[in-house]
């Protein structure tokens, strides 16, 4: 198989916990798993844990059979050093494939969410009414219900904003044709007819992954090559916080790792509400319970590749609902991704979010605060990154060509720096050379640094008035990369989409 | 190597920016070669004429620099270093060109004002005329109004080009006039201001001839002073 990857950004991690702390939290999430131990409404996990020396018992709760686990420290720990430190996820192209090394701390940005709305953006000039002379040129949104056709327009648009390295199906499609039976087929086809970079998604139907599957062994070119190159992967939120592992999705990671791919144990704790909104709290308990789910993950099957999800955020005192753009957000992720790189997991964390409803100063606030912070964080997989606004709630793709922007110049601030001997001894000689001149200006030699891609270009979206125009313009770039024709899958293979895999909506083909 | 080809090698590696042999281009793999320097020193060995060099190679290139940055292609950078390779290739030929009879389009005095030490400005101007063939008398930065008075009449200068990049110095640049003005010199010197605080209307304020926006504008005025 060939050992192309997506460069990613190597980073130098920044560390907010020190070789302690990460003690402290690791045993606190121990002890938590210990006593309380975690509430599980299903019953294959439970009797996995029970197999593996877990202590279970039965209570019934609210008229409902669950099963608390106890689990011991060591089969935790054992589980942990059991999942894989490395694997790749794949991609339709090979260039696009994505290297997860948990010893290396390689940045991916990439999409998220499943947001239930589209913001389309319009431009509308007013006109002063004091003086019609002037004349302003704003944006106008306008919500749109997700479907699938709006989801292979997200595809498309992502496969083409450089700095996305990585496709999560942003929108939840609810045409009228859709339900939970053709849900999965019908989204990840969307995605992989417009996109050449890695598609991840959660699992509606568990009873549909074999559907999936065969979808994705079809475009891959058969079984074998399936394993090598998963083009493909899943994201399963087992816990509902605080520590109660959900029936239903539990039963999904079974049916996901024994499938053989790729899998997100994805923990989404709100700190205030579903879990302490002190950092210290919050972390021990999210760590616990993604700590958990990777013990089952690797009791189903040792060695399943499986991703450290972090997704802690932070209620508002207001109304209760999520609030990302805040520090706490940023503490709680930092902190998930130190315990990932503890772990040796590869880390799959959360930036890019905000509260903001529409683009703007404010979107614009939230997102960078997390883009740039979580890049340093130095998590190999950083989703939510791309055009979501409202929280999760609302994917906007002229925010997504922004976000894009906004990450390009993360990641590129985020190099590591090129301080070798060679490069010290051609700064002194420039130094010499330019001092020895009569105007002592180093323009002339910025030039090898310029053509090399070393020296970073101004924000694509200014202006050079008084008007902001960064909306319009990235408006603009989103109807230039619209004309672009779509990465759509070869014909036979899609005909063999078609015919082998039910419920597919006929609209999703293309145009041959 | 024949005349024509000496010519055509100087004009691409100042298209390319190259002032030594040891200098990257705007292309990849040439350092190395022999650059502008090493080859005017060998046209002049060669007994190639020195106008021909200027016209042939080093103004005919610079016009061709000229598009590539107006198209975009160039950066400021790319446009210096070819500016650069311009103005060395005027030091070497200078000697030449007076023995053959050949002036400079022009003599040129250019300083930053007294109290202001930011020179970057003033230093890509200087460059930038150079390679246009202008004669420059750079006097560096924090430069009293007295000295700038008599490196004029030293030099016979033209045209005075002046910098400052504070709001507190700019107004140095009016004293600079007055003190013209008490040489008797002020009739004979087209002064041009700029620097980042600096404006037209502050141009006409302090009784200066020009404001340039930037060292490009100043080419372009410089030679529209010239016709």
């Amino acid at each position: 198989m060939e050992t192309r990857f997506r460069p990613g950004t190597r980073v130098k991690p920044y560390e907010r916990l020190d070789a302690d702390q990460i003690q402290r939290l690791h045993k606190a999430s121990l002890r938590i798993l210990n006593e309380p131990g975690i509430w599980c409404h299903n019953a294959r996990a439970a009797a996995l844990f029970d197999t593996h020396g877990a202590r279970v018992w039965e209570e019934v709760e609210y008229g409902q059979t669950v099963w608390r686990v106890s689990l011991p420290a060591g089969l935790v720990e054992e589980a942990v050093q059991n999942a894989p430190k490395r694997f790749v996820l794949g991609a339709r192209n090979p260039e696009n494939r994505l290297e997860l090394d948990a010893r290396v701390p390689r940045v991916y940005f990439g999409s998220g969410s499943e947001a239930n709305v589209w913001l389309e953006t319009r431009l509308v000039d007013f006109t002063e009414e004091k003086d019609p002379t002037v004349r302003l040129r704003l944006p106008r949104f306008q919500e749109k219900r997700g479907t699938a056709a709006l989801l292979g327009r997200a595809a498309h648009l992502c496969e083409h904003l450089e700095h996305l390295d990585f496709f999560i199906r942003p929108l939840n499609i609810q045409d009228p044709e859709i339900d939970a039976d053709n849900h999965d087929v019908n989204k990840f086809f969307a995605s992989l007819n417009n996109i050449t970079k890695h598609v991840q998604a959660g699992l509606t139907k568990r009873e549909r992954l074999p559907d999936v599957v065969h979808m994705a062994q079809c475009i891959a070119g058969g079984k074998k090559a399936l394993e090598e190159n998963p083009i493909i992967s899943f994201i399963a939120c087992l816990f509902k916080s605080p520590l109660q592992i959900v029936d239903d999705t539990a039963e999904k990671v079974f049916d996901i790792v024994n499938a053989g791919l790729p899998l997100v144990i994805s923990s989404s704790p709100q700190g205030g509400s579903s879990a302490p909104i002190q950092e210290v709290g919050m972390v021990a308990q999210i760590n616990a319970e993604i700590l958990a789910g990777v013990t089952l993950t690797q009791l189903i099957r040792e060695g399943a590749p499986v991703m450290y999800g972090s997704v802690p955020v932070r209620a508002r005192m207001d109304d209760l609902h999520d609030l990302y753009g805040c520090p706490e957000f940023n503490q709680y992720n930092i902190d998930c991704a130190q315990l990932a790189r503890f772990y040796e997991i590869p880390c799959y964390s959360t930036a890019g979010v905000g509260d903001a409803k529409v683009p703007g100063p404010q979107a614009l606030f939230e997102k960078l605060f997390t883009h740039l912070y979580m890049g340093m964080s130095g998590a190999q997989y950083i989703h939510y990154a791309f055009g979501l606004l409202d929280r999760t709630n609302t994917f906007c793709p002229v925010q997504a060509v922004i976000d894009n922007e906004m990450i390009g110049k993360v990641k590129h601030c985020l190099q590591e720096a090129k301080v070798g001997h060679e490069e010290t001894d051609a700064a002194v000689a420039m130094v010499n050379k330019v001092m020895a001149s009569s105007h002592r200006l180093f323009a002339r030699h910025a030039r090898k640094a310029i053509h090399a891609g070393e020296v970073s270009e101004p924000f694509r979206f200014e202006s050079k008035d008084r008007r902001d125009r960064v909306i319009e313009k990235a408006l603009e770039r989103m109807t230039e990369i619209e004309k672009r024709p779509p990465s759509r899958l070869p014909e036979k293979i899609i005909d063999a989409v078609y015919t082998e895999v039910p419920g597919l909506l006929p609209g999703l083909r293309g145009d041959p | 190597m024949n005349a024509q080809k000496l010519i055509d090698k100087i004009g691409f590696n100042v298209i390319q920016g190259r002032v030594t042999a040891e200098d990257e281009g705007f292309d990849e793999g040439l350092e190395g070669q022999p650059a502008v320097t090493e080859l005017v020193t060998r046209a002049l060995e060669e007994k190639i004429d020195p106008k021909k060099i200027v016209l042939d190679a080093l103004t005919a290139s610079m016009e061709t620099v000229g598009e590539k940055f107006d198209k975009g292609e160039y950066l400021i950078p790319d446009m210096l270093a070819s500016a650069e390779c311009v103005g060395a290739a005027m030091d070497i030929l200078g000697p030449h060109l007076v023995d053959a009879g050949i002036e400079s389009k022009g003599k040129i005095v250019l300083a930053t004002v007294k109290g202001d030490l930011h020179d970057i400005g003033k230093n890509i101007v200087g460059i930038m005329f150079k390679g246009a063939g202008f004669e420059v008398t750079d006097l560096g930065s924090d430069v009293s109004s007295e000295r700038i008075a008599d490196e004029l009449e030293r030099t016979g200068a033209e045209y005075l080009g002046l910098s400052a990049l504070l709001t507190t110095t700019m107004w140095e640049m009016k004293e600079v006039i007055e003190a013209l003005k008490s040489a008797g010199i002020r009739d004979q010197i087209r002064v041009l201001i700029g620097g980042a605080p600096t404006s037209e209307s502050f141009a006409q304020e302090i009784g200066a001839d020009v404001h340039c926006r930037d060292a490009f504008q100043a080419i372009d005025v410089l030679r529209e002073m010239k016709k």
